[in-house]
């Protein structure tokens, strides 16, 4: 009998990476990528950026079909998983079971839907089919409410406000990207995002969603002709809940990526590791995060290599003409300094967390490779290599 | 279509048929060539995307951005007055026939 080989549930960037990776690293048995949006694998990143103003579709793609076909990968787009049957070791799609020796839960995660009434009628932006539906309604001049103020919603205001749109981003939170940035760097991107036209509400959540626009909790109404909600995510954990694995913000895995049965591991959007840096457990959205996951689960497949998980997180936002990288990642009880204009430095409890920047990819790459060497790094020292 | 010749540090040469309009990067990746990983797809974020172009077509290639010379700074291997981020090569009709060189890694 033939052996069933690695099955990847999730055909994301996390997923492909991670049939890709098993084939460099000469895994010789059957790869299975199964996933439930049709077509090739893709990136999201440029769905809220360039594909927005392009609409280039086929650029998206990660590898061709041909690569399936050469790598000896088989790829099942269109098929959603129903459950996994760990005791059997295989999932179920409808009525047709897969076995696997390895599985690999790569689902990343889907927007949260808040509790606001009426909102069926706003928009996503999650899909290249949520992307493709934004490009048509982009195609006319429109007032835009934006429910959301964090990378994504903001992405697209820019881009909608550099199309000749009228762009209103609702933010719950009293200042821009608060989970992920600075109090410094939401300012200087609220500055930014005023200056562009874009009328921003903070500290206002939207409480109603009409035909007309968005009312917000102290009565404001934002008048719109479509709302886009970028409201955040919620990890695709139920398939690994109801078979028994442990999850919370997502799902649960170890230093080495597993999760609690040995047999399965995950990655990516949908996984929550322990952060190398502070043990503290994170579940990150970045093409970076999935990338170095699927690498690492891998090579511990296909070799039986053991390290853990250590690579340093980075991420990226391109709103208009103003990049913002972040090398490293910053819990919230930091302290910030600015260390030179647009860069700030945010320390906590253990030293040096993260550097953001903003039209500085020299300074981001010099952060990068000082918090990655683990040197214990200061303010002087980071001001010094800065300047350097 | 433009031919473009990748050149990896054995010595070794793959030649790929790429679209007008597609960068140096895109060309390598959607052929699965080893060597070019191109990790943030193109955003000029990632630096695994580092290629040296050959001295027949420095001239022709242009020179790098200042933005590309900073993220060159986080490229793996060593980086010469030949690097170039190789999703910022886009490929037209005059580049039909470039020759580029694979750095030792990526990573
Ligand atoms: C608009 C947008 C912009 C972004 N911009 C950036 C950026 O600038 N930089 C950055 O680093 N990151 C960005 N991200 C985040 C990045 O795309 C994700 O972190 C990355 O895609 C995660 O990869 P993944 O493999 O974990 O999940 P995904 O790529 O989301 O793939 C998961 C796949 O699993 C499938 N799936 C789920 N459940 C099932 C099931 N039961 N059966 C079958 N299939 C299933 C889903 O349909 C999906 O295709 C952006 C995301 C979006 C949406
Ligand atoms: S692909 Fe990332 S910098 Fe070129």
């Amino acid at each position: 009998m033939s052996q069933p080989g690695v099955l990847i549930l999730g055909a994301g960037q996390g997923g492909l990476q991670a049939a890709i990776s098993l084939r460099q690293n000469g895994y010789a048995g059957p790869v299975t990528l199964v996933g439930a949006e049709p077509g090739l694998p893709y990136q999201r990143p440029p769905l809220s950026k360039a594909y927005l103003l392009e609409g280039k579709a086929e650029a998206l793609a990660l590898r061709p079909e041909s690569f399936f076909t050469s790598k000896a990968i088989t790829l099942r787009p269109g098929t959603w998983v129903d459950a996994i049957d760990r005791a059997a070791r295989q999932i179920r799609i409808g009525s047709e079971m897969l076995p696997y020796d390895h599985l690999i839960l790569a689902t990343g995660t889907r927007n949260l839907r808040p509790p606001i009434a009426g909102l069926e009628r706003a928009l996503d932006l999650r899909t290249l089919a949520d992307a493709a539906a934004l490009r048509m309604a982009l195609a006319d001049p429109q007032r835009i409410a934006v429910i959301g103020g964090g990378f994504i919603g903001l992405e697209f205001a820019a881009v909608a406000r550099k199309l000749g749109h009228e762009v209103s981003v609702i933010e719950a939170a009293p200042r821009l990207m608060a989970r992920a940035v600075s109090p410094a760097m939401s300012r200087h991107f609220e500055h930014w995002h005023r200056a562009q036209g874009v009328a921003l509400h903070l500290g206002q959540p939207a409480v109603a969603v009409d035909e007309g626009g968005v009312t917000l909790a102290d009565g404001t109404h934002v008048a719109a002709g479509f709302v886009l909600l970028a409201a955040g995510v919620r990890p695709n954990s139920e398939l690994a809940e109801a078979a028994g694995l442990a999850t919370g913000n997502g799902v649960t895995v170890d230093a080495g990526l597993r999760t609690s049965d040995p047999a399965i591991f995950a990655l990516g959007d949908c996984a929550c590791f322990p952060d190398p840096r502070t043990g503290a457990p994170v579940r990150l959205e970045s093409v970076q995060a999935a990338t170095d996951h699927a690498r690492l689960i891998a090579a511990r497949i296909a070799k039986g290599e053991t390290a853990d998980y250590a690579a340093l997180p980075w991420f990226w936002s391109d709103q208009g003409d103003q990049k913002l990288q972040i090398a490293g990642l910053a819990g919230p009880e930091t302290t910030e300094e600015v260390v030179a204009e647009g860069v700030v430095a945010r320390f906590d409890a253990l030293g040096l967390a993260a550097v953001e920047t903003v039209n500085n990819a020299r300074a981001h790459m010099k952060a990068r490779r000082m918090l990655a060497s683990g040197s214990a790094a200061g303010l002087a020292a980071l001001e010094e290599l800065i300047a350097a | 279509m433009i031919k473009v010749t990748y050149v990896a540090q054995d010595g070794s040469a793959t030649t790929i048929e790429a679209e007008e309009g597609t960068s140096v990067m895109q060309a390598a990746v959607s052929n699965d060539l080893d060597g070019i990983v191109g990790e943030c797809g193109g955003s000029m974020m990632c630096a695994t995307c580092h290629c040296y172009v050959d001295e027949a077509w420095e001239e022709r290639t242009g020179a790098r951005s200042a933005d590309e010379e900073e993220m060159l700074e986080g490229a793996a291997a060593e980086v010469t007055g030949r690097s170039r981020l190789s999703c910022q090569i886009r490929l037209d009709p005059s580049l039909d026939g470039l020759v580029v060189h694979l750095p030792e890694e990526q990573l």
